[in-house]
């Protein structure tokens, strides 16, 4: 499902620990338009749980987060 | 009061592991979209200190001797004289965590606030030239508590 969604932007977060997946989601997402879809691609197993709870704060929407051999691949919509 | 989307933060240490999670704590809120204040007191002034020598009578000056900047605080165990920061610092740079004068600058960049104490720094003899550009005008603890008032989350740390 989450396949289909195209993203317009990719964020590479791989290597990075916390809170720089968080830091630099935010930072990514403030220049795009509302509904934009940002991709991230993270290495920290921390970002299963930091990415939900994040987007509960930030009031965005998590569309699917998951792991992918071992990176975890995240889409979330700008609100 | 209706509490607001705020943290305030007390940054009474000046340990370099404290000032770590102080500012891993501030930048991760303020990613979040939490209005963040940072009121810096006492030994955490020297995580806004510039390297420099402060002080202007005898104490003030020995003291401004032994005070450190954010690059050379020493972590709360471990010390060795210097060699458990390098070796933290090592470790941490293996692992791409970022140090704290790089979280610092992060969180100036994410628009945290950054306010020193007067009082201590009329008791330590630092002068605000002494501080970070980035830092507020030092105020008392009236205007902590009427933010700290507002926030939904408090911090001393």
């Amino acid at each position: 499902m989450a396949e289909q969604i195209k993203p317009d932007l990719v964020l590479d977060l791989k290597g990075l620990l916390c809170p720089m997946p968080v830091v630099k989601l935010s930072q990514a997402i403030k220049n795009l338009a509302p509904g934009s879809v940002v991709e991230g691609i993270a290495t920290d197993p921390g970002v299963m749980a930091d990415i939900p709870a994040w987007a509960r704060t930030s009031g965005n929407e998590l569309i699917s987060i998951e792991k992918r051999d071992n990176e975890f691949h995240f889409l979330v919509r700008k609100k | 009061m209706e509490k607001e989307n705020k943290l305030s933060m007390v940054i009474f240490s000046g340990d370099m592991d404290k000032i770590l999670a102080a500012f891993v704590i501030a930048t991760g809120a303020a990613a979040s979209g939490m209005e963040v204040t940072m009121f810096f007191t006492f030994w955490g002034l020297q995580a806004l200190k510039k390297s420099r020598r402060t002080g202007k009578g005898l104490f003030g000056k020995m003291l401004g001797f032994m005070l450190k900047d954010i690059k050379k605080l020493n972590p709360s165990k471990m010390s060795f004289c210097g060699l458990g920061r390098w070796m933290f610092k090592k470790m941490m740079r293996a692992k791409n965590v970022p140090l704290p004068e790089e979280l610092r600058k992060m969180a100036i960049e994410l628009g945290v606030k950054i306010v020193p104490c007067q009082m201590s720094m009329d008791v330590m003899e630092i002068q605000k030239e002494d501080l970070i550009d980035e830092a507020q005008a030092p105020v008392g603890v009236a205007s902590f508590l009427e933010e700290a008032s507002k926030s939904k989350i408090t911090l001393f740390i």
